[in-house]
């Protein structure tokens, strides 16, 4: 068995903070609850400006099929639905909640299933109820990826325990604490796709976590795989090529080669969920980076602005010069820390001047290292020169929508260029040809 | 102090410009080493009027560009410089030196728009500019003296060159060909800068192999071309053909394969097209040795490959992950 994917990089992991237990804080003042928190139709919101909302509570529907329900992570009053900061960078509408300090929490004895008594189709809907999307970044709406047509049946489930963003500790510390939660939204998850299959993927980094996971009470075909450290190793398609050797098609998903894969923090959500009946308000992030006084892994409530995990961890050793939402490979980079917290966030980054290394973006020389690390056999540097002089009608015969944005062919580029961004231009550029 | 919004990712690796281009530089040394042991003085003067040339040339195209000067730290013209250096007799006038750093910054790589937008390897094209404009400077070499560093030389012929003369007198091969090969692996034969001490240039190769800047693929695939092919023409005829071991260490073989014929610019991208690239570098070598009018054909070759370049990339691009194998779209 080969455990490996085509291509990929090698930067410095950097988990500085994989010794640090996952803890709380104490509550923010203000939540701010995004009405997009994940990929899809930004949710409804269901309550009004002056209600008092009990924890757990549904605040926001499902405004389409991908898009997800939204629920007060503590009891307190709304107090604005009004366009707030995101970690776009856009003003995106919130549910602004002032918390009471209560914590009352709505009874939601009913929609508990402790003994697994009910239906998989049943347990399908508590996870589409409780607004759980996949928690390693891309925020895709978790019931939609256990809802596979029946011509494609799935024969195994990933738990994605890879967490291949160097910095990022947050699956680690979470498979190490909760391995039961995981294995058992593992099993659910196995229940309602019917696979009888299961693998819980882990990198060479964490040892340990491997072997807690080992030990722990495996259900019945799920084995654990370490496999070697590589980026971008936690990309679904990268994933399953490493795992099974199958190739996701083009435009295709994981299900088209009979794999659903799910982060392990959201398996453990899910698990919540169904035999709890605790929706998603809450997750594990890192905040990381040589910036933070308090770098660790954090429980942290959904709306909860970052500048108040920054605060409540004794804040930065100095004036930040990067600060970044996620991993430093895919993450986004923030012009201040007014955003919350969204189900998709991983982690934060702080970084001060001069501890990442200047960029001077040059001409192309060639090299051929982007093509080589290129987990989809693109040709980065073309599609860079391309949209750079602006050649933006061969983009398409140069595959650049398989491009999956890992910016592994930047981080190798001796001469600096943004690749990633060049090619996202270039995908805007054809959306933005095909609709005219 | 507010905060930097780039794009990702943000952290990259520390391999820049500069790290290939002076990685280069350091694997030549040795070769370099050799030249100056064995031609003295004078090979010391033309390295370093090549690089100042080059430097200067390089500065003055991008003032008139309106460019800034920071190009010029990349270390891609020093480069050029000991490149073009490599590639020529010690005992060349000075003046030859600066026209062929004007021809190897201006036309071989500025008029493209500098570093990475030229077709061909600027050292190469001074290289055959010199040699068709000069031939007799450019073919007269100084016999080797080793650390000597008297000024007066005197001229006599490289093995390559050897070889030819006694074909078209003789009608075989003659001494040359058949002579030791430990004088040519330490580079005690006569030679531009950089073709002799074989040994030298490989140990620079390697190097550069080591540091991961080039991949094996057109030293190793140009090398064993010359090798393979050299060798069956040997065994089908030692009188007319020289063994394959003399064509490895002689001429601008081990220049070429390791530093020229691998330059990121002016070659393929993938391994595939690298590959395909070295065994045309490799056949039109040996075409140009054993039936060309020069007893010498590296730079011929490289540059005609060069040419092809782009054409061999475009048949070469690697099957995206998701699509069918050529096996499968055909079934």
């Amino acid at each position: 068995m080969a455990n490996r994917f085509r291509g990929g990089v090698h930067p410095d992991d950097s988990k500085h903070t994989s010794k640090q237990a996952i803890s709380g804080l104490q509550p923010a003042e203000r939540l701010i609850l995004s009405l997009s928190q994940h990929i899809g139709a930004p949710s409804r919101p269901e309550v009004s400006v002056g209600d008092r909302v009990l924890k757990y509570q549904p605040i926001a529907s499902p405004g389409g099929f991908v898009s997800m329900a939204l629920h007060a992570p503590t009891s307190g009053t709304v107090k604005a639905i009004e366009p707030a900061p995101h970690p776009s960078g856009r003003l995106v509408t919130a549910i602004i909640i002032e918390p009471d300090g209560l914590d009352e929490a709505l009874d939601r004895t009913d929609k508990a299933d402790p003994g697994l008594a009910r239906s998989p189709e049943n347990w399908k809907e508590t996870i589409r109820d409780s607004g759980i999307v996949g928690m390693g970044g891309a925020a895709f709406p978790t019931h939609v990826k256990l809802s596979p047509p029946e011509d494609k049946p799935i024969d195994m489930i990933v738990a994605n325990g890879v967490e291949c963003e160097p910095y990022l500790t947050a699956d680690h510390r979470l498979m190490l604490e909760s391995p039961d939660e995981i294995l058992g939204g593992l099993f659910l998850a196995m229940k309602i796709v019917g696979a009888k299959k299961a693998v819980v993927a882990i990198e060479a980094n964490k040892p340990d976590a491997a072997e807690v996971m080992r030990k722990a009470d495996l259900p019945e075909g799920v084995t654990v795989e370490v496999l070697p450290v590589m980026y971008p190793q936690g990309a679904e398609k990268q994933l399953i090529q490493a795992l099974t050797g199958r190739e996701v098609p083009t435009g295709g998903l994981p299900m088209d080669v009979g794999v659903v894969v799910q982060n392990v923090g959201t398996l453990a959500t899910m698990n919540q969920a169904i035999k709890e009946g605790r929706p998603m308000v809450e997750r594990v992030m890192t905040l990381g980076g040589p910036l933070p006084n308090g770098p660790g892994n954090y429980m942290v409530s959904i709306g909860t602005s970052l500048s108040h995990v920054v605060e409540q961890t004794g804040g930065l050793k100095g004036p930040a010069a990067r600060l970044i939402n996620g991993g430093p490979m895919m993450g986004q980079a923030l012009a201040g820390l007014e955003s919350p917290v969204t189900k998709g966030t991983s982690g934060l980054l702080a970084f001060g001047p001069g501890e990442l290394r200047t960029l001077r973006q040059r001409a192309c020389i060639r090299c051929g290292s982007c093509i080589s690390v290129c987990p989809a056999s693109l040709l980065p540097h073309t599609l860079g020169s391309m949209v750079e002089f602006r050649l933006f009608n061969q983009l398409r015969e140069f595959n650049i929508t398989d491009c999956i944005e890992c910016g592994s062919c930047a981080f190798v580029c001796p001469a600096d260029r943004n690749m990633v961004q060049f090619i996202r231009q270039g995908k805007a550029e054809l959306l933005a040809l095909a609709g005219k | 102090m507010s905060t930097v919004l780039a794009p990702s990712p943000h952290v990259r690796s520390s391999v820049t410009i500069e790290t290939a281009m002076y990685g280069v530089i350091i694997a030549l040394l040795p070769g370099a080493l050799v030249g100056a042991c064995f031609f003295g003085l004078n090979a010391l003067k033309v390295m370093t009027i090549s690089i100042i040339a080059c430097l200067l040339f390089e500065a003055m195209v991008l003032k008139i560009r309106g460019m800034d000067m920071s190009p010029l730290k990349d270390g891609s013209a020093v480069l050029t410089g000991l490149l073009l250096a490599m590639n020529l007799p010690s005992n060349i006038p000075w003046w030859m030196v600066v026209m062929g750093a004007v021809v190897a910054i201006g036309i071989g790589k500025q008029v493209y728009g500098g570093l990475g937008y030229n077709p061909f390897n600027p050292a190469l094209v001074a290289r055959v500019f010199l040699l068709i404009s000069f031939p007799v400077a450019m073919t007269s070499w100084p016999v080797p003296k080793p650390l000597s560093f008297s000024l007066d030389t005197i001229t006599g012929a490289t093995p390559l060159g050897a070889m030819k003369t006694s074909l078209m007198m003789e009608g075989n091969v003659g001494a040359a060909a058949n002579m030791s090969l430990v004088d040519p692996l330490i580079g005690n034969m006569g030679g531009s800068l950089g073709e002799i001490g074989a040994l030298a240039l490989a140990l620079g190769g390697i190097y550069l192999l080591v540091r991961k800047i080039i991949t094996w693929h057109i030293p190793v695939s140009f090398l064993a071309t010359v090798f393979g092919m050299t060798g069956i023409y040997w065994l089908i005829n030692p009188e007319l053909y020289a063994p394959p071991t003399f064509h490895l260490v002689t001429g601008g073989l081990m220049l070429g394969a390791f530093f020229m014929a691998t330059d990121y610019v002016t070659s393929p991208v993938t391994g595939k097209g690298m590959v395909i690239f070295g065994v045309g570098c490799g056949v039109l070598t040996v075409f140009i040795r054993l039936f060309g009018g020069y007893p010498e054909g590296v730079s011929f070759a490289i540059l005609l490959m060069n040419a092809a370049t782009p054409i061999i990339d475009r048949y070469t691009r690697p099957r995206v992950f998701g699509y069918p194998t050529r096996k499968e779209a055909r079934a």
